[in-house]
């Protein structure tokens, strides 16, 4: 009871409580060491993981096309999907393309878009180079009525809304990082030119337009502003704004610069703005209705395309489905890079096990003369090792011959053992053997004799005293080994290149294809993605089965 | 050597060598029996060829010429696995990946015993080692001397009647040796089994052993009661091997009377045994035991030859005293007294005069060198 006052915390010497002064001793430990292997963590980092998370970004990541087409997509939003999107989503599009046109980008977005809808990227790159001419045609009526509008300075002083104008910068700064976005930069300084605030209002298209110009202009360009003629889509924006007549009595009551240009463009007849046709006419495809659904359906910015594509299956209009029989290639490809990593691992197995127990139980002058046999391979090119197999087993090659002079295997009938699953398995496992025979070959050295002469002095026959005490020691072994052959094998990628024709090809093959032909790398890492997590989960599985740290690598 | 054709031998090496390189025998002309029931001990340096001879008994090494035999029948061609030898290994050899009670039905199992059975025989054995409650445990789970005690519980499980321990205890602290000790002969005795223990570890051979076999060089030296072989050893070898002694080298001079006068080589006389001294003139080592040498005159016969040495260290160790003394040129003779009330404790530097009872001094055969 005397001691209640003393129930309180342990208190370190200088009067902190003991927990604390600890836990901050620990820290501070904690810290130095990390400070010790930080150059490695940060190494690891940015070589490892951090092209990783790329590949897992670019598996989902499609931002391109609401980079490219934002207002489009905007438009899209509340489409049905059953028929041609009508005359606004249209004008949207002009302006989309014109920009993108202008930045040259179009074609990538073509591109990105042909590996969902084949023929798609001709759509975009034909009617890009017609933009032009499209908003020609108003560029034309208006300079017609107003010579006043091929001038650059009159365009500047009337959007700018004139000295001391009230600016709308939040208009400007949205088209800068529209065209950030599509140019993937990002651009320094401030904007040259403002819109007006009044302006914008009236003339809300044109505005946009104008500023859109103006951005593009200064920060891709690097001109003034001050000195170009506005694009063809100011002149189209400056006549849709007209269309209304609204902007006409707002025109007439407007006091700013330029208002006199705009009262003649206001009274005068423009042509009619049906872009819905001029689009037609550059290419009748944008009147196909499924080139639409493909915009779509793929306008979010990110989306699990790759993935459907990559397990054989794509989105339609009425969700997601299988792809048609013979488009399906990926699930037979990696149901084949399954069984064949499955086949040379098992293969490994069986022709490295006795190896390893001869190893560990020679004495260590013979193992290790015989292991510079099992590591020559190393020493050997990669691609030396598999020609070579290319020379042994082609139908020209030693192994037919041989079996033909023997009488084996008529001439004529020669047997197939190359370009084809038969060929990878062999010359896979020969190459990752030593992967095998390695960790094998180090746990059965630490089984000591002893105790198969133990199992044999209870009564043990050779036999069961191999299966019964020593092969369950070596297990850990057998597990290293597999797995580093299985993971080594699913992601091979060179030998199955060579030998493997079309039947016993990987779908690593397919990923390099994708990553170095077809340049869809959003398909190449989703592909690569599950290839990651098959292997993952077979890890894990190993681990509930076996348990890891039953593996042993030495 | 002194043991030769005895039918009832249960174990019996006849003119055993073995050589592993085809060089050099590592056992050369070996020749044992052993009855039934008996603890014999191999012991000797190391490389004597211990193990040896018992991996040749339990089939892992086939001997190079000769026969063993066990219960009258040569075993020189059944495989290890048919002998029904029990054995424990120096590093217990216990199968790490199955439990303790799985290690013990393991030699069951092959024996193709009933589950049943195996159950109640495992159970028995494991309480016999005082292991009863580790059955479910893994040996890596367990100390150094529970794992010894299964590896015994092993070796005994499948009953058979002739166990071989090499080096059981050589990995435990002296107190748990001391015990298993004790308990690994209290065990052999009550189950009637033929034990050869193999050691070189002479407390070790002394204490538990019905017979001590002392190997040096591929042969036995000398194979006897372990009080036979401590007062009465037969060569030098075995006199220096087997406890702590005194030697002094020298020639016989004359042999009367059962009691061989030593001449040492600096001209001090000296009463001694013959052991395997025969004639005046031959040389000799004279071997003494540290307890048996006397210097108190009174206690000495009168006409006893006595030496002259002085007293160079003194050390009390409680039970005991030691001192070492510089006697007939040579730093290292050692006596020690017992701690008693009446006991004189020698000062450095005294000068005395030490002798003992001709039969305590033993004339063996001089070291070839
Ligand atoms: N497998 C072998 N191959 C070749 N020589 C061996 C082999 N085993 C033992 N020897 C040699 O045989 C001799 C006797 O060895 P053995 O193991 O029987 O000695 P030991 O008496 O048991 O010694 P220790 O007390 O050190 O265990 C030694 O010289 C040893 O080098
Ligand atoms: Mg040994």
């Amino acid at each position: 009871m005397s001691d209640s006052t003393h129930t309180g915390p342990m208190l370190a010497a200088d009067g902190t409580p003991l927990k604390r002064s600890l836990r901050r001793a620990l820290r501070a430990q904690k810290m130095r060491a990390l400070a010790l292997i930080a150059p490695l963590l940060i190494f690891v980092l940015l070589t490892f993981i951090a092209p990783i998370v790329d590949m897992l970004f670019r598996s989902v990541e499609n931002q391109i096309v609401g980079n490219t087409l934002p207002m489009t997509v905007e438009e899209l939003r509340d489409w049905e999907a059953t028929e041609v999107p009508d005359e606004q989503v249209f004008r949207a599009l002009f302006f989309d393309l014109f920009l993108a046109a202008e930045a040259k980008e179009h074609t990538k977005l073509g591109s990105r878009l042909n590996y969902e809808k084949s023929g798609i990227s001709s759509l975009f790159r034909t009617s890009g180079r017609d933009m032009g001419d499209i908003g020609e045609v108003f560029q034309d009526a208006l300079e017609e009525i107003d010579p006043a509008f091929e001038e650059a300075s009159t365009w500047v002083e009337m959007m700018s809304g004139g000295a001391g104008a009230e600016p709308n910068a939040r208009l400007m700064s949205n088209q800068i990082a529209r065209l950030e976005a599509l140019e993937a930069t990002t651009f320094s300084g401030d904007a040259e030119f403002l819109p007006g605030a009044a302006i914008s209002d009236i003339l809300p298209n044109t505005a946009r337009a104008y500023a859109a110009f103006a951005a593009f202009t200064q920060f891709v360009d690097g001109k003034s502003v001050t000195k170009e003629e506005p694009w063809e889509a100011v002149y189209a924006a400056l006549a849709l704004d007209l269309e209304d007549p609204a902007t006409k009595t707002a025109v007439a009551s407007y006091a700013g610069p330029g208002a006199d240009n705009l009262r003649a463009a206001a009274a005068a007849t423009l042509p009619p703005i049906a872009m819905r046709d001029a689009f037609f006419e550059s290419n009748k495809d944008w009147a196909n209705v499924t080139f639409w659904e493909t915009i779509k359906t793929y306008s979010p910015p990110y989306t699990t395309g790759y993935f459907l594509n990559a397990v054989d299956m794509e989105k339609t209009p009425q969700g997601i489905a299988l792809r048609s029989e013979d488009e399906r290639i990926y699930g037979i490809l990696f149901q084949r890079t399954m069984f064949m990593s499955l086949m040379i691992t098992f293969s490994c197995v069986a022709l490295g096990y006795p190896v390893a127990w001869i190893l560990a139980n020679l004495p260590t002058r013979t193992a290790n003369l015989l292991m510079i046999l099992v590591l020559l391979p190393f020493w050997t090119s990669l691609l030396v090792r598999t020609s070579a197999w290319k020379v042994m087993l082609q139908q020209q090659g030693v192994i037919n011959d041989v079996l033909v002079w023997l009488g084996l295997v008529a001439d004529e009938s020669r047997l197939v053992m190359i370009n084809n699953q038969f060929g990878t398995i062999v010359a896979m496992t020969h190459i990752l053997l030593p992967f095998m025979i390695l960790p094998m070959y180090s746990v059965m050295q630490t089984i000591p004799p002893s105790y198969l002469r133990a199992a044999k002095s209870l009564g043990a026959n050779n036999w069961t005293a191999f299966w019964r005490v020593y092969f369950p020691q070596s297990v850990p072994g057998i597990g290293a080994g597999s797995i580093l052959v299985f993971i080594l094998a699913i992601g091979y990628y060179i030998t199955p290149e060579i030998v493997g024709g079309t039947t016993g090809t990987f779908i690593s093959n397919r990923i390099a294809y994708h990553i170095s032909s077809s340049l869809n790398w959003g398909l190449a890492a989703a592909l690569g993605t599950i290839l990651l997590a098959v292997v993952l989960i077979l890890y894990w599985a190993y681990d509930k089965i076996v348990g890891i740290d039953n593996v042993k690598l030495g | 050597m002194a043991d030769t054709g005895n039918n009832d031998a249960f174990v019996a090496f006849e003119r055993v060598q073995k050589s592993y390189d085809g060089e050099t025998l590592v056992v050369k002309d070996l020749n044992l029996t052993m009855p039934k029931g008996e603890f014999l001990t191999m012991l000797g340096p190391s490389g004597s060829g211990k193990t040896t001879c018992l991996m040749m008994l339990a089939g892992f090494e086939t001997a190079t010429h000769g026969e063993i035999k066990l219960d009258g029948v040569s075993i020189n061609n059944i495989p290890p696995h048919k002998r029904g030898i029990g054995m424990v290994f120096q590093n217990y050899a216990l199968f790490p990946h199955m439990t303790i009670a799985e290690n013990l039905s393991f030699p069951l199992e092959v024996r193709k015993i009933g589950k049943s059975d195996r159950e109640t025989k495992v159970k028995r054995a494991l309480e016999m080692v005082e292991m009863g409650a580790f059955g479910g445990r893994r040996p890596s789970q367990l100390s150094g001397g529970q794992q010894q005690r299964v590896a015994l519980a092993r070796a005994l499980v499948f009953e058979p009647e002739l166990v071989l321990m090499d080096e059981p205890l050589g990995a435990l602290d002296k107190q748990l040796r001391e015990k298993m000790q004790f308990e690994i002969t209290h065990l052999a005795h009550n189950l009637g089994i033929t034990v050869v223990y193999v050691t070189h570890d002479q407390t070790e051979a002394l204490t538990m052993s019905d017979r001590v076999a002392v190997f040096n060089d591929g042969r036995i030296q000398q194979i006897a009661p372990p009080d036979e072989l401590y007062e009465s050893p037969k060569n030098s070898f075995v006199a220096q091997f087997i406890g702590e002694n005194n030697t002094l080298e020298g020639r016989v001079k004359e042999i009367k009377n059962g009691i061989a006068v030593v001449q040492l080589d600096n001209g001090d006389l000296i009463d001694a045994k013959p052991v395997n001294v025969e004639k005046p003139g031959d040389r000799t080592l004279v071997s003494i035991r540290p307890e048996r040498v006397e210097f108190n005159r009174d206690r000495l016969k009168p006409d006893a030859h006595t030496l002259k040495a002085e007293v160079l260290e003194f050390i009390y160790m409680g039970d005991i005293f030691r001192t070492r003394l510089r006697v007939a040129g040579s730093d290292d003779f050692i006596i020690k007294t017992r701690n008693a009330p009446d006991q004189r404790r020698l000062q450095p530097g005294e000068q005395i005069e030490i002798g003992w009872l001709p039969e305590d001094c033993r004339a063996l055969d001089a070291p070839q060198v």
